[in-house]
């Protein structure tokens, strides 16, 4: 009898990429209805938008490298790296500006590095910090929560199209009375401005740690994320270490000066610190890959976030402290390797 | 009686796989029949093919050498059942893709006669050490794990270093397979016999026995056995069911907890190690005369009607060990001999049983999981190593052909155990492209060594065409110097004699 020739091993793996990156916007999910809970429809706009232009600018770069795009869109890279530039866009953000955030991330960051896999930087930062950079004034129109502002005003679903698309508001409504600073905005220039951390916290925007609303995104980025260490999705080297390297030296500065630092409190809960932990940093294609390497990463980040915050220019700092950190990938896996069995005082033992 | 498990070493990753190994042990190990016709390999191990030592046409009985080994490394084959020699010729035999190997072809008799054999040693204590390891070598006894590396020479080679312990190696960790732990179950006095006759002839005084937690039968069984021979020199150790534990780098990691040295063996850190069939086979030989001429072996998998374990006599073709058992079902499509994991796909079931054939698995074709994707780096694979190996980067370099680094990331460590191919999201074949690498380096290493050949032949022979050459300078200015030595006269006497000879014209 004859039979057919494989080659070992003859047991096929049970994962794919697709599942994991279906499992990675299932742990979104959460956070997803959090932000429509508190900064109104614009979120799903957003994301509606990015979604297009990543799954749109990935099918014609396909076309253009003569591949089939099925190929690429059937593994969901895409529409994760849409989810995630669009959990870091304003609610209201012009359409335009996410199209330029999603062809940039997907078609320079990541088509013309070689696809998925050889990318050097995270295509999600990538684009958003072109964006941030190229149009400043709308990057900055959050509006306020659903929570404790009195001044919160809630745009219908209509409006919130009609600014994505045109840009103008509903009548009587200008763009100072419906957006707010963040709170690390409002942190970080009111620190500058000589008050002190107690007396920031006394506006209301403040929460029990971060901003009101804002916090409790952060909780439910935190109840995605241990799902997808649960699944073991991500490891826990990453997300330990950017939390650790962001909150020792803020925990260090707020000892020594109360006053003139914001509590490590406010830093894990304020702008996309645990979005940043659990689901940004985590992109495996572009952090370093042995476990120790990972941890060291993801401590460069937060140590990264922390600098930038406190010292930069930009109120949150993750999606530079991404991209530094994705420059020195090669680096660290090159200094991490771990110990091969059997070679005598080469690395760690296992 | 069950052993402790702790003071057990680690083991960096590893993975569980699912059994599959009670459908093949609900029933004894059943005999399967002398067939008509046995296909006997000369080259059944690690070494040198062994030389055939009988012609086509001669009768052969059973436990007869009908190929012995010149003293290289090697082992020798004996005649499975007497019968005829029909052929000595190529025949498809379990290496990968079944390619053809010399062969002895035997017609059987079934009459099955035995040489009239030596006196066994029944009582091996009596019998020094030396003789002991001459006696192995003649029974053609070669490690039954699946390396078939020849028993005697692995002995010889211990007894030269600073030994410890050995280790029997009872773990069978690769799925599917259960020939070992039939073996325990049902000789497990013999096993630990052997056991005894190994620790005397390398003069030890500790033999860890280590079977995997999986395998409670077997495990009572020999705790049976140990308290009867009341032994303390054998000592069964559990350890955690974990693929691949049974490797024997990493049992040795396990059991001692100590790393065998890259490119190095067990030996190198004080430690042993056997199969259970082996030592179980090295028993049969020495107390009972009975050489390596048959084997336990699994029959399992959804390609075959009935999964169980059978004893057939070495050479009997793959083919007629399923049709004792019931033949095959609808689903057979892959032939594998050995596990799912390290096991060799051939295309045609007339390859022969051999010493190394532990498994034969007939399996449907897998679902087709998709085409291979880009490597996402997520470094599962990494995680998995038991030799922790970045996979992902070797890969990298296997496919950039980047031999520096192969060579800097460890490629050659690599034990090709199958894991990180399971665990990759993206579906990449990495022990096969491994495989590959590791192929290209033993090209490159035997091209240089043809390339040095070639040079040094070329640098001989420059310096002998040097050596002529001065030889002959060397005589002409000799034959110049001795005319001039001569003097005038003589001179003058050639000159004369010379005329005169032309005149003669």
């Amino acid at each position: 009898m004859e039979f057919v020739r494989r080659e070992a091993p003859y047991l096929t793996p049970k994962v794919n990429v697709a599942s994991m990156m279906l499992q990675v916007l299932a742990a979104l999910v959460p956070a997803a209805i959090a932000h429509v809970w508190y900064f109104g429809p614009g979120f799903i706009v957003n994301l509606i938008v990015a979604t297009a232009f990543c799954v749109g600018g990935e099918a014609l770069m396909m076309r253009a490298r003569g591949r089939d795009p099925m190929v690429a869109l059937s593994d969901f890279s895409a529409i994760v790296t849409a989810a995630l530039l669009a959990f870091a866009l304003p609610s209201l953000t012009p359409w335009w500006v996410t199209a330029t955030g999603s062809l940039f991330a997907i078609v320079v960051v990541k088509h013309l590095y070689g696809g998925i896999g050889y990318n050097v930087f995270n295509p999600a930062m990538a684009g958003y910090v072109v964006i941030l950079i190229a149009y400043p004034m709308e990057m900055n129109l959050w509006v306020a929560p659903r929570m404790g502002d009195i001044d919160y005003i809630s745009l219908s679903v209509f409006q919130t199209l009609k600014y994505t698309l045109t840009g103008s508001l509903p009548e009587a409504l200008t763009f100072d009375a419906i957006s707010r600073a963040t709170p690390l905005d409002a942190m970080q220039s009111g620190l500058r401005n000589l008050r002190t951390y107690a007396e920031i916290r006394t506006n209301p925007m403040m929460g029990d740690f971060g901003g009101r609303g804002w916090e409790w995104l952060g909780n439910f980025f935190a109840i995605g994320g241990a799902w997808l260490l649960v699944r073991k999705i991500i490891r826990w080297q990453i997300p330990t270490g950017v939390l650790l390297g962001l909150l020792i030296p803020a925990g260090l500065m707020y000892m020594i000066s109360p006053g003139g630092n914001a509590s490590p409190g406010f830093h894990l809960f304020s702008g996309a610190t645990i979005l940043c932990a659990f689901f940004i940093a985590t992109d495996p294609v572009s952090a370093a890959t042995s476990p120790k390497g990972r941890f060291f990463y993801g401590v460069g980040i937060g140590l990264l976030i922390y600098a930038i915050r406190k010292w930069g220019s930009y109120a949150d700092g993750v999606a530079f402290a991404v991209l530094i950190m994705n420059m020195a990938t090669p680096a660290i896996d090159h200094i991490t390797r771990p110990h091969i069995v059997g070679h005598a005082g080469r690395g760690d033992k296992p | 009686m069950s052993a402790p498990t702790f003071d057990l070493g680690k083991l960096h990753g590893g993975l569980r796989l699912q059994a599959h190994k009670s459908t093949s042990t609900s029933e004894p190990i059943v005999q399967v029949p002398i067939p008509d016709q046995l296909v006997l390999p000369i080259t059944q191990h690690a070494g040198d093919p062994a030389q055939p030592i009988v012609g086509i046409g001669e009768r052969v009985l059973k436990g007869q050498l009908i190929a012995e080994t010149d003293g290289s490394l090697g082992a020798p084959v004996h005649a499975s059942s007497s019968g005829k020699v029909v052929a000595i010729e190529p025949w498809p035999v379990t290496r990968r893709y079944g390619e053809a190997g010399p062969c002895i072809v035997i017609e059987c008799d079934g009459e099955d006669q035995a040489i009239e054999a030596d006196e066994p040693f029944r009582d091996f204590t009596e019998v020094a050490p030396d003789a002991l390891l001459t006696r192995i070598l003649q029974g053609g006894i070669v490690g039954l794990g699946g390396a078939v590396f020849p028993t005697a020479q692995k002995l010889m080679q211990a007894i030269t270093c600073e030994l410890e312990f050995l280790i029997l190696n009872g773990v069978e960790c690769e799925p599917y397979i259960s020939c070992d732990d039939m073996l325990m179950r049902e000789y497990a006095r013999e096993t630990l016999g052997g056991a005894q006759i190994l620790l005397h002839a390398l003069q030890l005084d500790t033999c860890y026995i280590a079977v995997e937690s999986d395998k409670p039968e077997a495990i009572d069984r020999l705790g049976e056995v140990l308290a009867e021979l009341d032994d303390d020199r054998l000592i069964l150790k559990q350890v955690p069911t974990i693929y691949p534990s049974g490797g024997e780098d990493q049992l040795v990691q396990l059991v001692a907890n100590r790393e065998v040295p890259s490119g190095g063996l067990p030996t190198d850190v004080g430690c042993l190690v056997q199969n259970v069939g082996t030592a179980a086979a090295i028993y049969d030989w020495v107390v009972h005369n009975e050489p390596l001429i048959s084997r336990i072996t699994t029959v399992t998998g959804d390609g075959v009607t009935r999964p169980v374990n059978v004893e057939a006599r070495i050479g009997t073709t793959v083919g007629d060990v399923i049709e004792h058992v019931g033949g095959y079902t609808d689903n057979a499509e892959l032939l594998i001999i050995g596990g799912p994991m390290t096991g060799k796909s051939v295309t045609s079931d007339r390859v022969p049983l051999v010493k190394a054939s532990n498994c034969i698995l007939v399996l449907s074709e897998p679902p087709s999981i998709g085409d291979e994707m880009p490597c996402i780096r997520c470094g599962d694979c990494a995680a998995v190593c038991p030799v922790q190996l970045l996979p992902q980067q070797l890969f990298w370099y296997a496919c950039a052909d980047n031999e520096s680094k192969l060579r800097d990331y460890g490629l050659i460590d690599c034990i090709e155990c199958g894991c990180c191919d399971l665990v990759c999201p993206s579906h990449i074949p990495l022990t096969a492209n491994f495989r590959m690498a590791k192929a290209r380096f033993q090209e490159l290493a035997d091209e240089k060594a043809r390339a040095e050949r070639a040079r040094q032949r070329f640098e001989a022979r420059n310096e002998r065409l040097e050596k002529e050459k001065q030889a002959r300078e060397d005589e002409l200015a000799r034959q110049k110097e001795d005319a001039k030595s001569a003097g005038a006269d003589a001179i003058a006497e050639i000159m004369k004699r010379r005329q005169d000879k032309d005149g003669d014209e």
